[in-house]
């Protein structure tokens, strides 16, 4: 297995190696909560797909969040996934995740009604990552994510769905949350205080949580 | 035991090798991710469970490889896609047209020629159209003959307009269509200049002296390897003072031909072939 050779032997690897985000009506309400968390040495990439308007630049929330310590950045094809950056989706564009490690773009048709779709990104990250990946599906009013939370379950990710009673918009998450068993059913705010703990798991099975 | 997904993969260069062998189709240097959904969604539409059990499909029934073929390359596209782009080409690319009393475009991997037809129409706006020659070139030949066709679905049109006229368009769209049953077809005028041919961006050779090549939303298919050898074809086929257009999110500085570009809109994607040496 591609990921077990790659970190075996790294005593201070991590147990996860990305966190994938999908977030669609209200979910910059939840967003603007979790990401202002992470601190700036977080070792986990973040990707996000935020459902927009095609004709929108990027995320809604980029301008709210220039107190992220985080940079925000939009993925760029065939570039290296690092620790440091928030990487977002480029409007009218699917966001993939190659098995080296990039990013890859299509302009394939629409998933689930929408460009980018969250599925389209979890499949691809579920793929590359294996069991190193945590999803998190948060506020939206259409089913995207929840095949690809299953693609992560399936591999051993962790998976995690807003708690549809804090959601702006509860399909989404409960779209998921049909889909899987979640690992976690959380709140905004105890995704904001869980996540940047999670970097601290390491592979030796011991868990500080 | 070997994982399930190391086995796909498996069966996944088998089946690129079996295209490649039987049928002369090259996608082994395509990016994986997208070619992986596009191969899931064809075993789907197929009611197939495994990606090797399209390999005897693709030996021997001839009607399936082709569909299957068709399914993997098949691009979606839109007429006037990022209409700043069409905007930036009005200002920087045909003003050097213009000094030709001839001049050659090629649009490159045109799918179902929607870019095509927006470029004609730019052309014709700007005066142009009849100095030009357009080569238009896919491999797939179902998308080429929907291009060639040039029949559109009615209900994309409202967004075609809103693009047409963000990307600075002179007139009214509707004079550019003729719409009936659901369908508009383009006014053949814009075809008539415009030379619809098969052609392979991995295996064919290079068209010469171009003015000016579209390659919009191409290269992001591809691996490095594939960017790489695509990018000098498509450098080769340019004229010196040549526009090399491409898509949005697509880029040449980081490719082996940079240095032989000016960079003339950084943001929409716009480059002109420098003289040698």
């Amino acid at each position: 297995m591609m990921n077990g050779n790659q970190y075996a032997g790294d005593k201070y690897a991590l147990k996860y190696r990305a966190v994938v985000i999908g977030a669609s009506a209200g979910g910059s309400a939840a967003l603007e909560q979790i990401l202002p968390a992470l601190p700036a040495d977080y070792r986990l990439p973040v990707i996000l797909v935020q459902h927009l308007h095609p004709q929108q630049d990027g995320p809604s929330l980029v301008y709210r969040l220039d107190y992220c310590a985080l940079h925000f950045k939009e993925a760029e094809e065939k570039e290296a996934i690092l620790p440091g950056y928030i990487y977002f989706a480029p409007p009218n564009y699917h966001l993939l995740v190659e098995d080296d490690f990039t990013f890859g773009l299509s302009v394939d048709e629409k998933v689930n009604f929408t460009r980018p779709s969250i599925d389209v990104l979890f499949e691809s990250a579920a793929e590359a990552y294996g069991k190193r990946l945590v999803g998190i599906v948060l506020s939206g009013g259409n089913h995207d994510g929840a095949a690809g939370l299953q693609a992560i379950q399936r591999r051993g990710g962790l998976v995690v769905v807003q708690d549809p009673d804090t959601a702006e918009v509860a399909f989404m998450p409960r779209a998921a949350l049909n889909a899987v068993k979640a690992d976690y059913i959380f709140s905004p705010a105890e995704i904001a205080a869980w996540l940047p703990g999670l970097n601290l798991v390491a592979t030796d099975g011991v868990s500080t949580f | 035991m070997q994982k399930e997904e190391d086995i796909e993969k498996i069966e996944l260069d088998l089946l690129l090798d079996a295209l490649h062998q039987r049928h002369g189709y090259d996608f082994r240097h395509y990016a994986r991710a997208s070619l992986r959904r596009r191969v899931r969604n064809a075993l789907a539409k197929l009611g197939r469970q495994h990606i090797s059990d399209l390999i005897p499909a693709l030996m021997w029934d001839e009607s399936l490889a082709h569909a299957i073929i068709s399914d993997f390359s098949i691009t979606v596209t839109e007429m006037f896609r990022d209409p700043d782009f069409y905007r930036a080409a009005r200002q920087v690319v045909m003003p050097y047209l213009e000094t030709y009393p001839f001049f050659k475009v090629w649009v490159a991997g045109c799918a179902t020629g929607e870019e095509v037809y927006s470029l004609a129409i730019l052309l014709r706006e700007e005066g142009l159209y009849d100095r030009a020659t357009i080569f238009a070139t896919d491999f797939n030949e179902q998308a080429l003959k929907k291009a060639q066709d040039g029949i559109y679905p009615l209900k994309d049109i409202q967004q075609y307009t809103t693009n047409y006229q963000k990307a600075g368009g002179k007139q009214s769209f509707g004079d550019y269509y003729h719409a009936e049953y659901g369908s508009v077809i383009m006014n053949p005028s814009l075809k008539a200049n415009i030379t619809f041919a098969s052609h392979n961006l991995v295996s064919d050779g290079v068209f010469s002296e171009m003015q000016l090549i579209f390659c919009r939303n191409v290269l992001i298919y591809f691996d490095r390897t594939l960017q790489n050898w695509v990018l000098r074809l498509l450098t080769e086929s340019l004229g010196t003072g040549g526009f090399l257009c491409l898509g949005a999110k697509e880029a040449l500085e980081f490719s082996d031909v940079a240095s032989q570009f000016k960079v003339s809109d950084a943001v929409q994607k716009i480059y002109q072939k420098r003289r040698p040496g």
